[in-house]
């Protein structure tokens, strides 16, 4: 979800390698049309783009967004139709109050039953009745600290632990309005889609509070400073816990980066797979999303993308250390108190940039 | 005729990538959602927020070009006293890490910098405790310093090299001691060279938002970066060109300075 600055720059060569790959691998029936997918950089193995052309005959054209406010504005103006998109949660509900998106056909999609009900029932909180999406990735926001940093009786369990005096000038924070407040909301006890002024005042004045003890808000450079044992506390996407083992085991450092999901609840994210609703080639887009749905496919992805799968078959062929994971795939009834964020409408969000920007300015 | 039509491409672009834009941003600067004229987006530079990140990045860049002046006037008269061939040298050597990018560059100071960075790892080597470096304005001050001194070296050095070795001669034959030529010949010959080196670093300082984000760990907001999230974050176009528009209030008042003391244009950059 949060993808590092340069995936943008990679990204553009994937694309055009995924479009020179689609014209010349005419393979299978000349004329099954072509799909245009809309996907965030670095989100899918390349592999699998050829394997979708080699066996459908769709010839399909790749292009990458970075955020998902950078991906809305495209698909509304329509200048270019995109077949199929995968947007957040929060972003996904938006584009559904703004009958932006097409009811997917599930008979086309007779893949979808691999998706864990599970991840079909928590996205009924963006897509009340799983008419438009179907889950591709996952994931949570916790607590990344450094085990040679952070005192044994000293480790982290909730939100509040980052305000710990200890912990002055160690602590590192996501810049971004919705995450930071989610911190500071879940701290609280509210809901991280909390529209009351006098919550997210109260949540301002938390995140003030803190600030003296932070040391740096930072996106998607959490990772790289924790592995370089710059702070001892991060606020991070699970998504990066897989490289993050990966990077320290083959560093040889001599402390580990452990992960943990707070006890009041965080966010749980879900990127979708959607067709919007002036989609010109709708079959074949379902037949794009049936094909992720697979499970060496979604195997496949997960393992280039690291971000958990919600494809149970893609799960069970895994391998059982990778399954016992709890960093990256946490036990969900750890997850109770979680919520998946909420697009708020444009009032409330100009409160929480006004209420970030004086976080900020303090 | 021909020429008219030689300069057409100049027009085009001029009128596509300066006027137009401009008039946009006054458009945004001076409206409302609805679309409905407003002074709010200008007035709320005078909020605590907006107000304290216009002193705060006024402050630092001031900061910053005094440092800069002052490396930069002694480095131009060495330069100067070079002969030719040498002096452009080391002007070369100069100009040469500026065909790295920005971007770059100041990532790099961030490496130097951090508590597990270069800096810190050579004084640890010595024995001396280590410091925090990053994340505090002077890392903001270091950096506007380091990337913007350039501007500031090349526009006194070209200045200094057409003041006529006749000038300084006469004065010295005349009695002047070295602090009486310096006072009374160079500086006041230099002067359209200093404000323009001035006005080169003053501003891009003023406005920058990478640098403050980058070496600040985002803890310290200047006007930039106010501006900056209004456009891609708050997505407040209207805010964002409002704020814009008091800013450049300060460039065009050092734009004014430039015309009144640099009045043909010598003390350009290159």
């Amino acid at each position: 979800m949060k993808k590092k600055i340069w995936a943008l720059a990679l990204g553009g060569i994937v694309g055009i390698s995924a479009v020179l790959g689609g014209c010349g691998g005419k393979s299978g029936s000349a004329d099954a049309g072509e799909v245009y997918v809309y996907n965030w950089g670095e989100y899918i193995d390349e592999e699998v783009i050829s394997m979708f052309e080699k066996e459908t005959g769709i010839k399909v054209i790749y292009d990458m967004f970075e955020t998902n406010e950078d991906m809305y504005p495209v698909i509304e103006a329509g200048g270019r139709t995109y077949d199929v998109v995968c947007p957040s949660d929060y972003m996904i509900q938006r584009m559904v109050e703004n009958n932006m998106l097409a009811e997917l056909n599930f008979d086309n999609i007779p893949n979808v039953d691999q998706i864990a009900p599970e991840y079909m029932e928590r996205s009924k909180s963006f897509d009340p009745e799983n008419k438009f999406s179907v889950p591709y990735c996952w994931g949570t926001v916790g607590i990344l600290y450094n085990t040679s940093m952070v005192a044994p009786e000293d480790v982290p369990v909730r939100w509040s632990d980052l305000w710990d005096e200890k912990f002055r000038g160690e602590i590192l924070m996501q810049d971004s309005v919705r995450d930071a407040f989610m911190v500071a909301l879940k701290s609280l006890g509210y809901s991280m889609n909390s529209d009351s002024r006098g919550e997210l005042e109260e949540a301002r004045d938390l995140l003030i509070q803190q600030k003296p003890l932070v040391q740096a808000y930072v996106i998607d450079q959490v990772r790289d400073k924790m592995i370089g044992g710059e702070a001892a506390l991060g606020v991070i996407y699970s998504g990066e816990m897989l490289y993050i083992q990966e990077e320290v085991a083959a560093q040889g450092l001599d402390y580990n980066l452990e992960y943990v999901i707070p006890e009041e609840g965080t966010n749980v994210w879900i990127d979708s797979w959607v067709i919007p609703a002036n989609a010109k080639n709708k079959e074949n887009a379902e037949a794009w999303i049936n094909f992720m749905c697979r499970p060496e496919i979604a195997k496949m992805n997960f393992e280039y993308i690291t971000y958990p799968t919600p494809n149970q078959g893609a799960f069970e062929l895994l391998d059982e250390e990778l399954q016992n994971n709890k960093a990256v795939f946490p036990d969900l009834d750890s997850l109770d108190n979680c919520e998946v964020f909420k697009y708020l409408g444009d009032e409330v969000d100009t409160i929480y940039n006004d209420l970030w920007k004086e976080v900020k300015s303090n | 005729m021909s020429k008219k039509l030689l300069s057409g491409p100049y027009l085009v672009w001029m009128a596509g990538f300066i006027v137009i834009p401009l008039i946009l941003i006054l458009y945004y600067g001076l409206t409302d959602k609805t679309g409905a004229f407003t002074l709010a987006n200008i007035v709320s530079i005078a909020t605590a927020e907006h107000s304290k990140a216009l002193w705060l990045s006024l402050g630092l860049s001031f900061v910053s070009t005094v440092i800069c002046l002052a490396l930069a006037y002694p480095l131009a008269m060495i330069l100067r006293r070079r002969n030719v061939g040498k002096g452009s040298f080391v002007v070369f050597i100069f100009i040469l890490p500026m065909w790295m990018n920005f971007l770059l560059r100041t990532l790099a100071w961030q490496t130097l910098l951090e508590r597990n960075g270069v800096i810190n790892g050579i004084l640890t080597a010595l024995r001396l405790p280590p410091q925090s470096l990053i994340n505090t304005p002077g890392a903001i001050i270091l950096g506007m310093v380091y990337n913007f001194l350039p501007f500031m070296v090349l526009p006194i050095y070209n200045v200094l090299c057409k003041i006529d070795d006749n000038t300084i001669n006469a004065a010295q034959d005349l009695g002047a001691n070295f602090w009486q030529t310096l006072t009374r010949i160079w500086f006041p010959l230099s002067v359209p060279g200093v404000i323009s080196g001035i006005t080169m670093v003053f501003v891009p300082a003023l406005t920058t938002f990478v640098i403050s984000n980058l070496l600040g760990g985002s803890k310290i907001l200047l006007i930039g970066n106010v501006i900056e999230q209004e456009f891609t974050r708050g997505s407040n176009w209207h805010l964002g060109s409002g704020l814009s528009l008091v800013l450049m209030i300060f460039i065009l008042a050092s734009m004014a300075l430039i015309a009144k003391y640099d009045k043909n244009g010598e003390g350009t950059a290159f």
